[in-house]
């Protein structure tokens, strides 16, 4: 494969040619801060936040889509780059509700984590906020869409992922929004609940049911563990808190699947508390099960 | 699967599914074969229902439920007379090509059309596009298999397969889809009554020996009974005791009707279970079970890739599924002690070569597809490379077998059965989610049917066929053919398998839940007020 020299931050760096910059910084550990990218679906170079300088380039590309040259000199965190996201982030923040302290996503949430990167306590951009119903009308997933920062990942994962084609986006400027067909909440539209909207998620946007208020992400133990429905033989990691499991979390190193998962496997795992679980040995006597001594 | 799963997105140019409808049967397999048919594979569908692949696919081949022998002969047909077969692999790696050839010179286009239903033009496209493309993988589920031919059925997609060359290079193959998580692990295992583990024959006097060596005991040199043969001699008496672990016979098997006679003939039943299902309802002694976030082990998929499974919580009955079978061995004379299941795992490797370079510690590391005969062996994705097991391939060519029960006068709709994408066999309707979201059977029927009968979507109707009845609501679809209802079997309160045949393969025992005859009963409209 052919490939082409440049320097990150000083270093010298040798990646494939077609490798995006956010690629190439990747490969000598420099972390560029994105909220659109994921390495699961298609570039988007929508968030702006991964811009960064490139020598003799007037403007800050975005890193997620830029591809790399030969000699390109780039600095992933030189002043005007910083100004750039912090600048992005105060947009973004001006319209999310700032209640992270009770949020559920908190601990995994990438909005939260550049924030806390560059600063960003609070907004100096007022206006308009969005007041949306939360929908919480189906059994596995709440959708808050005022935490919505429109990166995407969730139209792209239902298309590009599950090919359900059920999100897309809807309306124009501040009213844009990314949801289903005609607007309508989850259960009534074409979702199979597959979940994969909700593992891309980079916010507390879209959310497991099964773990709203049940713990911190931080004090969530992962099991990493097979999936007990169909011969796929998708891996997952059970999330528990206090030895008991609140829920299923992806696995993005899941060789047969990666972060894909169907309703069963992300969601029909609390069959394992129904309370008619036989808890002890039973023996019949004259046709009535009793329990054994 | 002779191929890995991962082939359908990495490699596959084209798809073959029939029998199988994998959004909803195996999900995560289908979204693969959905990316793979987006970015440029070609796919065909051959089944009698409009499955959500039908949307993705190049051909649809809406065949009449178990026309699938002719169907493939007459793809054979065409390609041998058209020159499309790879004479190269034919000639080094197969044999009994004469009496394939032989047989499926019968099946003309024009006759299987008739048979199938299918149009000759669609039979020539098809055909010349798996010829003639160079990665094509085939994938079948239980709509090939649970057939009084699948045996035949599956033969024949072999045929195919080898006929084009088709085998041993990634992106080709022969998939078959296992239904349950590890009904490829219990297979291997040697959950069969044929053979001990990785598939080494009871009746192999060398290998029983190495059996009874290992464990100190005499072991018996004939082949035991099929699940359908035991509630068969159940029924004669000549099965007194049975010990049933995480299966409801009651609810999944054919002709359910039979299976309780067969269980309350039983002098004693133990059932090893996580709820009281319709068959611990027989037990004598019902063991509660540990569900598998409460136990350490492995599962194996249907690409024969052993994974571990990880002890979560607590088990909820207190112990683990392998414990209480260890305690049930030693109470009936043969003691069994092990501290964890890496030593089980550990003493049937060192007896099956197939996957004596399997363990514990190098599932930590990831997972490994068997046959890895060796420490350092790294696994097998795909089978067959330069070689069959057995050598040469042995092309077995079959002819039409016409299912056992069709519809007539007083039967007159034809009964299918099989998956949904909310259930998984018997499990979950006790997610209190999923059964929130679908918790009774919706038995689908055609709109001219539905008309015909006066029937409109969620009314309920009474399905009977010559073994039982059940009651249902139905569904009004297109998805189905006119004249066929299509029902699944998770529901307790609509148990399907009352319905359907006890006709079998006679060679692997599996019941024709596929096709049998039925009358559908229009309920009073007391029943649906």
């Amino acid at each position: 494969m052919q490939r082409v020299k440049l320097t990150i931050n000083g270093k010298e760096v040798e990646a494939p040619v077609g490798s995006t910059i956010l690629e190439a910084a990747e490969m000598i550990g420099v972390d560029i801060p994105r909220l659109c990218y994921d390495p699961d679906l298609s570039p988007m170079g929508a968030c702006r936040l991964c811009v960064v300088e490139v020598k003799g380039n007037r403007l800050l590309p975005a890193a997620c889509v830029t591809p790399v040259t030969e000699g390109m000199v780039v600095e992933t965190e030189s002043p005007s780059v910083v100004e750039a996201r912090k600048t992005i982030l105060e947009l973004l923040v001006a319209n999310h509700p700032l209640d992270c302290m009770t949020c559920d996503k908190m601990g995994d949430c990438k909005l939260a984590e550049y924030c806390y990167r560059y600063n960003v306590k609070d907004s100096p951009f007022t206006g308009e906020k969005h007041h949306y119903a939360i929908d919480d009308s189906n059994p596995f997933i709440i959708r808050d869409l005022n935490k919505c920062i429109l990166c995407g990942a969730c139209v792209r994962a239902c298309e590009e992922m599950t090919g359900q084609d059920n999100l897309s986006y809807l309306y124009r400027g501040f009213h844009r929004k990314a949801t289903t067909a005609g607007d309508v909440p989850y259960i009534e539209s074409d979702c199979v609940f597959c979940g994969q909207c909700v593992a891309v998620c980079p916010t507390g946007a879209l959310t497991e049911k099964s773990m709203a208020g049940q713990a911190r992400r931080w004090e969530m133990e992962k099991v990493r563990t097979t999936c007990p429905f169909c011969g796929t033989g998708c891996n997952f990691d059970l999330a528990v808190k206090d030895g008991r499991i609140i829920g299923v979390l992806s696995a993005e190193d899941a060789p047969v699947n990666g972060r894909m998962l169907c309703v069963k496997g992300r969601f029909a795992w609390d069959f394992i508390y129904n309370e008619k679980r036989l808890t002890t040995p039973l023996i019949k006597k004259d046709g009535q099960f009793v329990e054994a001594t | 699967m002779t191929n890995p799963i991962n082939e359908i997105t990495e490699e596959a140019e084209l798809l073959f599914l029939i029998g199988t409808n994998a959004t909803e049967a195996h999900p995560v397999i289908g979204y693969k074969m959905r990316q793979a048919a987006r970015r440029g594979a070609k796919m065909i569908v051959c089944d009698p229902r409009r499955i959500d692949l039908v949307d993705e696919a190049d051909y649809w081949l809406q065949i009449k439920p178990g026309t699938d022998i002719p169907l493939l002969n007459g793809l054979m047909h065409i390609i041998i007379k058209e020159g499309l077969e790879d004479k190269e692999f034919i000639a080094e790696r197969t044999e009994n090509y004469e009496a394939l050839k032989e047989t499926v010179e019968r099946y003309t286009p024009e006759y299987v059309s008739e048979l199938t239903g299918v149009p000759v033009e669609d039979l020539y496209a098809v055909a010349r596009l798996y010829a003639t493309t160079d990665k094509a993988m085939i994938f079948y589920t239980l709509g090939i298999t649970e057939h009084i031919c699948g045996t035949r059925n599956v033969m024949s997609i072999a045929n195919l397969a080898m006929l084009t060359g088709h085998l041993g290079r990634p992106g080709t193959g022969v998939c078959p889809m296992r239904g349950q998580n590890n009904v490829q692990g219990a297979c291997d295992m040697g959950a069969l009554p044929n053979v001990y583990p990785g598939y080494q024959a009871v009746t192999n006097d060398e290998i029983r020996e190495k059996f009874e060596k290992a464990w100190g005991v005499s072991l018996s040199p004939k082949v035991g009974l099929k699940i359908p043969e035991m509630f068969d001699a159940a029924h004669e008496g000549k099965v007194k005791a049975m010990y049933i672990l995480g299966e409801n016979p009651v609810l999944t098997d054919p002709n359910a009707n039979h299976v309780r006679a067969a269980l309350e003939k039983l002098e004693f039943l133990v059932v090893q279970e996580l709820f009281l299902t319709e068959t611990a309802e027989y037990a004598d002694v019902i063991l509660p079970a540990a569900s598998f976030a409460e136990c350490d082990g492995t599962f194996t998929n249907t690409e024969r890739r052993v994974q571990r499974v990880r002890k979560a919580i607590e088990p909820i009955p207190g112990q683990a599924n392998w414990q209480t079978i260890c305690q049930m061995a030693t109470r009936v004379g043969f003691p069994m002690h092990y501290e964890h299941p890496s030593e089980i795992w550990d003493e049937m490797a060192s007896l099956t070569p197939s996957m004596a370079g399997i363990n514990y510690n190098r599932l930590e590391k990831g997972s490994l597809q068997w046959p890895c005969t060796t420490d350092d062996h790294p696994g097998t994705p795909y089978l067959h490379k330069g070689k069959f097991t057995r050598g040469l391939g042995l092309f077995q060519p079959a002819d039409h077998v016409p299912p056992a029960e069709m519809p007539d006068r007083e039967y007159p709709f034809l009964l299918s059965t099989g998956r949904i994408l909310y259930h998984y066999n018997v499990t979950t309707p006790y997610s209190s989610g999923i059964a929130e979201l679908w918790d009774k059977e919706m038995a689908e029927i055609h709109p001219e049917d539905a008309e015909r009968l006066g029937l409109e979507t969620g009314q309920q109707v009474k399905i009977v066929s010559r073994r039982g009845e059940v009651i249902s609501a139905v569904k009004v679809t297109e998805r189905v053919q006119p004249g066929m209802i299509w029902m699944s079997f998770h529901h307790s309160a609509t148990p399907t398998n009352a319905l359907t045949s006890d006709a079998l393969d006679p060679t692997t025992g599996t019941g024709e839940y596929k096709v049998c005859a039925v009358r559908i009963e229009k309920l009073p409209e007391a029943a649906n007020a």
